[in-house]
């Protein structure tokens, strides 16, 4: 249960000369919920993107279950399921046609094809939406078949950008359930702002702030230290303009 | 991975009114020409029956009808392509097809595909008209397999080079009009052609349609056709890893 599923090492993102992402290492064992946390505009997404492919890194490396992303990104990205911020949804297709679409994408074999679909369903709550046009969904379904788009594969590691944007209490509640039980079989990745999901659903948090990592450890280590971590991040980032004009 | 890009493009075609209503629209103009062709030629025949090796009715009703259609899918080709790229890129789900494991080229050669499926299905109904004069003649079918030909390496072209501007933005509107612009300058290098020289023929798109559409199938012009796709296949593909690197 301790093999490593993804590992990034030293990765630094430049925008023209401004540094976005500087210097970031993470590593994630099978099994683990790891919470990126971070004030707005301290390199979250953008190290997302790296670790997906979808945005390549200036310098350093990235391996998921031992395959370089950078070298081979087709076997690198076949273990890899990805929620971005705004969920790459086709409004015109049923939730049924996306989800065999997302499926077919990620090479899932055809006769498991129908389990598959059933199972993702079930799982993020959509079976009696499967004939539904996504553009007629409300925020919250239309983020559910987002993250279902994301495990349909069963892939070892999970990357969700801020999964709980825009769903109402008792989603967020279903949600994080959800994000547990792909944490038993899968590495998690997520990013959010709100501390509380993170000591919900997380054992280990890394703090970002201005592109570097200002904490990288587990949620136990803190409890044992008997630190809050709203303490902790508020220490760690406040030191940006506005935390100044306070 | 081509066939599941390929599968979801026609999909989304057949399932907007957009494909139907250019289908019809299409179909109905160049039925239209053609009819008309149909008239004037029943009034001309019995002077051509004077002349001692009169031209066919292939060479008098169909290849006018293909020359227009070339001109017809030069409007048309924007309209098509404008969503393919502008539209994932707008909708943010792009990302979808760049988190999974599939390469930029089958991402880009599938959508093309789909435009060729479609203009396939314009060019078989174009046939198809030409080959109803068989109810009252015999054709030249050496002279339409050539037309034809060169008809769908010119919609060939049209695909790739809208396909490229479709990527450039993520307006589909601006992507149509800027794809139409650079059609009209196609159009209007073949105009000038006419009179000017050489170097003019050689790049104008519709000058070498127009030896297919006299049945003359130049090796020359055959790779003009696959030159130009294949180049603007390859900056669409360099624009979108382009992107993957620089963000």
């Amino acid at each position: 249960m301790t093999t490593i599923t993804l590992s990034a090492q030293n990765l630094c993102r430049n925008y023209g000369s401004h540094a976005a992402v500087r210097e970031i290492s993470l590593q994630l064992r099978r099994g683990e919920v790891l919470g990126l946390l971070g004030p707005n505009g301290a390199g979250k997404t953008t190290t997302m993107r790296m670790l997906t492919g979808n945005l390549a890194p200036s310098s350093g490396s990235i391996e998921i279950c031992g395959v370089d992303l950078l070298d081979k990104p087709q076997e690198a990205k076949a273990h890899l399921g990805f929620l971005p911020e705004i969920p790459p949804l086709y409004q015109d297709m049923t939730v049924d046609e996306y989800l065999l679409f997302a499926a077919r994408l990620h090479r899932v074999n055809k006769q498991a094809m129908p389990t598959v679909l059933n199972n993702v369903k079930q799982r993020c709550g959509l079976e009696d939406h499967g004939k539904y046009l996504i553009v007629t969904l409300s925020k919250g379904f239309q983020q559910r078949v987002g993250i279902a788009q994301a495990i349909i594969h069963n892939p070892d590691v999970v990357i969700l950008d801020e999964p709980t944007v825009g769903l109402d209490p008792n989603q967020i509640r279903e949600i994080r359930k959800l994000i547990r039980e792909l944490g038993a079989s899968s590495s998690v990745i997520l990013s959010t702002h709100i501390l509380s999901e993170v000591e919900n659903v997380c054992d280990r948090v890394q703090i970002l702030h201005k592109g570097c990592v200002m904490l990288d450890e587990t949620l136990a280590g803190l409890q044992q230290r008997g630190t809050c971590l709203e303490d902790v991040f508020t220490q760690l980032t406040h030191n940006d303009g506005l935390g100044s004009l306070i | 991975m081509i066939i599941t890009i390929l599968r979801k493009e026609l999909r989304v075609l057949f399932t907007s009114p957009l494909a139907w209503i250019l289908l019809t629209l299409i179909q109905l103009v160049l039925t239209w020409i053609f009819l008309g062709l149909l008239d004037a030629f029943l009034q001309i025949q019995s002077q051509l029956l004077q002349i001692a090796n009169p031209p066919g009715i292939t060479e008098i009703i169909v290849t006018p009808v293909f020359s227009m259609a070339a001109i017809v899918l030069l409007m048309v080709t924007p309209l098509l392509s404008m969503r393919l790229l502008a539209e994932e890129q707008r909708n943010h789900t792009l990302t979808l097809l760049v988190s999974a494991p599939i390469s930029m080229t089958d991402i880009v050669i599938g959508k093309f595909l789909s435009l060729i499926v479609f203009f396939f299905i314009i060019i078989t109904l174009i046939i198809l008209l030409g080959i109803s004069l068989l109810l009252g003649g015999t054709l030249d079918f050496g002279l339409l397999l050539s037309s034809a030909i060169g008809l769908f390496l010119v919609a060939a072209c049209f695909s790739a080079l809208g396909l490229y501007i479709s990527s450039l933005t993520g307006q589909p509107v601006i992507a149509a009009i800027s794809a139409f612009g650079v059609s009209l300058g196609m159009w209007i290098i073949d105009l000038a052609a006419n009179e000017t020289n050489r170097w003019l023929h050689s790049i104008s798109l519709l000058k070498h349609f127009e030896r297919f559409n006299q049945g003359l199938i130049d090796t020359f012009s055959i790779a003009y056709f696959i030159l130009f796709t294949t180049a603007f296949l390859v900056l669409t593909i360099r624009r979108l890893d382009g992107e993957r690197l620089h963000g």
